[in-house]
């Protein structure tokens, strides 16, 4: 599994194929994110700023508990807490690790203009090169969950790497390392599944009827998976999206648009030379001249 | 307006010429930055700029400054590029225009129904080029926008700037294609054959009142 991640299967702005013998023959991985085992610590929040070596700006209270107000290029995950009162009028506290969803159709990798800015390993971890980055923001467009952030500093665009550096050698990612309830596992993707389902199980018989799994089938799955106890409400989880896809816009900006753009521009440069060739030049001769001179001379 | 030495009539005065040719460079360092930026196969492109980041960085100074440019020369051209009803007519006579029979065509005054539908064609892609272009700049002003709005500002940007290229293709064919309308634009002037061919009823117009040697 640990070379998965130096097996780049696909890279953004890039016509041909990239490498694609070696697969994830394996099983692909994932990170189960159990909102019902959250507590709120940001232990994880802790353990990735460590990792990747992040140091947010100290920034000031904003009213709650969200700290920092939102991602950031040196905020790469988040917890969002949320407070609902459901219908029996308890309240209900629903904390949610935000960060990149690792979608299997990514978003940002369809939308980014520059080669190789962002791929996708043959683990299904996509990751942003940022020495390719042009820092154009064309993936904050393109991203269903409003993930990337463009740095002040260097303009670059920066978002989680599932830590595919520790992945890629065999560790999980900071987070779940540093998890202390172990609301966050990982492993396979299947294997995730699979407990995922045995907590739903767990859960519904502790009376969450909706509880689900959150793998979105609009994006072709993610690699970053939620277990909530409102599956059938992900909104209710800071405006987790119900049903996220890349945008038809960005979809049409970016699929049939570059085709046909190159084909109209050559398609009528092409007209004219082949008006040119068969047609000619509209040229001035001297009976031109000479009628010019005429109507000169009846002019009084 | 007088007529120039001997032959020559003025069409284009050294102000117009210069801003014409602003805008032409401009266009093509916009457009040839901006296809960079739009189509992986043209992304090496952007090594004419200094790479990847220069062009996102160069390409929205380029752009406005085309359109300020152009705005110049759009005050100027206004007033001669009305629709009348004889260019619609001109355009309906697009066969002939086609295959150079000027003879069945009706006069044309200093612009042709052809210039002045390129005319307005220009306008509008400028006007929206310039107003998606803001809400896709990231660097400045994409933060004010919904990220729907930015989405379907990057979708019309790309049309427009596609249709601005095709507009321009034809334009720039058309100055191949009529003989003698380089020079107009280069030099300044064209020759009475040209303009009683082309533009017979400015042709009167510049030369009413001037008897010729
Ligand atoms: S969540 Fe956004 S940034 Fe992450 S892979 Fe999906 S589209 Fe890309
Ligand atoms: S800003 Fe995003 S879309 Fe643009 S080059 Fe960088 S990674 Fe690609």
């Amino acid at each position: 599994m640990p070379l998965q991640s130096l097996d780049i299967v696909r890279r953004s702005a890039t016509t041909l194929p990239s490498p694609e013998v070696r697969g994830a023959h394996t099983g692909q991985v994932a990170k189960l994110i159990d909102t019902t085992k959250c507590i709120g610590c940001k232990a994880c929040q802790v353990a990735c700023m460590e990792w990747n070596d992040l140091r947010d700006a100290i920034g000031s209270c904003t009213g709650h508990y969200d700290n920092p107000p939102d991602l950031s290029e040196n905020s790469w995950t988040l917890m969002r807490f949320t407070e609902y009162e459901n219908p029996k009028g308890d309240l209900e506290w629903l904390i949610r690790k935000d960060g990149c969803m690792h979608c299997a159709d990514p978003g940002c990798l369809n939308a980014c203009p520059s080669p190789g800015a962002i791929v996708q390993y043959a683990n299904g971890i996509v990751d942003f090169q940022e020495e390719n980055c042009i820092g154009c923001g064309y993936c904050i467009t393109g991203c269903p969950f409003d993930v990337p952030r463009i740095s002040k500093q260097d303009k670059k665009a920066y978002k989680c790497t599932l830590c595919s550096d520790r992945v890629a050698v065999g560790l999980e990612p900071a987070c779940v390392k540093s998890c202390p309830t172990g609301a966050i596992v990982f492993g396979t993707k299947e294997d995730m599944t699979q407990h995922a389902e045995e907590r739903i199980v767990d859960l519904k018989s502790r009376g969450f009827e909706q509880a689900g799994l959150y793998d979105p089938a609009g994006v072709g799955g993610t690699h970053v998976m939620y277990v909530l106890h409102h599956a059938d409400q992900p909104m209710l989880y800071s405006g987790l999206p119900d049903k996220p896809r890349i945008s038809p816009t960005v979809s049409l900006w970016k699929g049939i648009t570059k085709p046909l753009a190159l084909f109209a521009i050559v398609a009528t440069a092409a007209v004219g030379f082949l008006h040119y060739i068969g047609v000619g030049p509209n040229e001035t001769d001297e009976r031109d001249e000479d009628a010019a001179r005429r109507e000169l001379e009846k002019t009084p | 307006m007088s007529l120039q030495p001997a032959d020559r009539i003025e069409r284009y005065r050294a102000p117009v010429r210069i801003t014409h040719w602003i805008v032409a460079i401009s266009f093509v360092l916009v457009a040839v930055s901006g296809l960079a930026l739009f189509h992986p196969a043209m992304f090496w492109l952007t090594n004419l700029f200094g790479g990847g980041p220069w062009t996102r960085i160069l390409h929205p100074f380029i752009g406005c400054f085309m359109a300020a440019a152009f705005a110049l020369l759009g005050v100027r051209f206004w007033r001669d590029n009305a629709m009348q009803q004889s260019d619609w007519m001109w355009l309906r006579k697009f066969n002939d225009v086609a295959n150079n029979r000027e003879q069945n065509l009706p006069e044309v005054g200093r612009y042709n129904g052809g210039q002045k539908l390129l005319f307005f064609v220009i306008i509008v892609c400028l006007t929206c080029l310039f107003l998606s272009g803001i809400a896709i700049w990231r660097q400045y002003f994409s933060e004010y926008f919904a990220v729907d709005l930015v989405r379907f500002g990057s979708l019309l940007h790309a049309f427009f700037g596609i249709v601005l290229i095709c507009a321009i293709v034809v334009h720039i064919y058309a100055a191949i294609w009529v003989k003698g309308s380089i020079r107009a634009m280069t030099r300044g002037w064209v020759t009475p054959g040209w303009a009683w061919k082309h533009h017979r009823a400015w042709f009167r117009e510049v030369t009413k009142g001037i008897q010729q040697r």
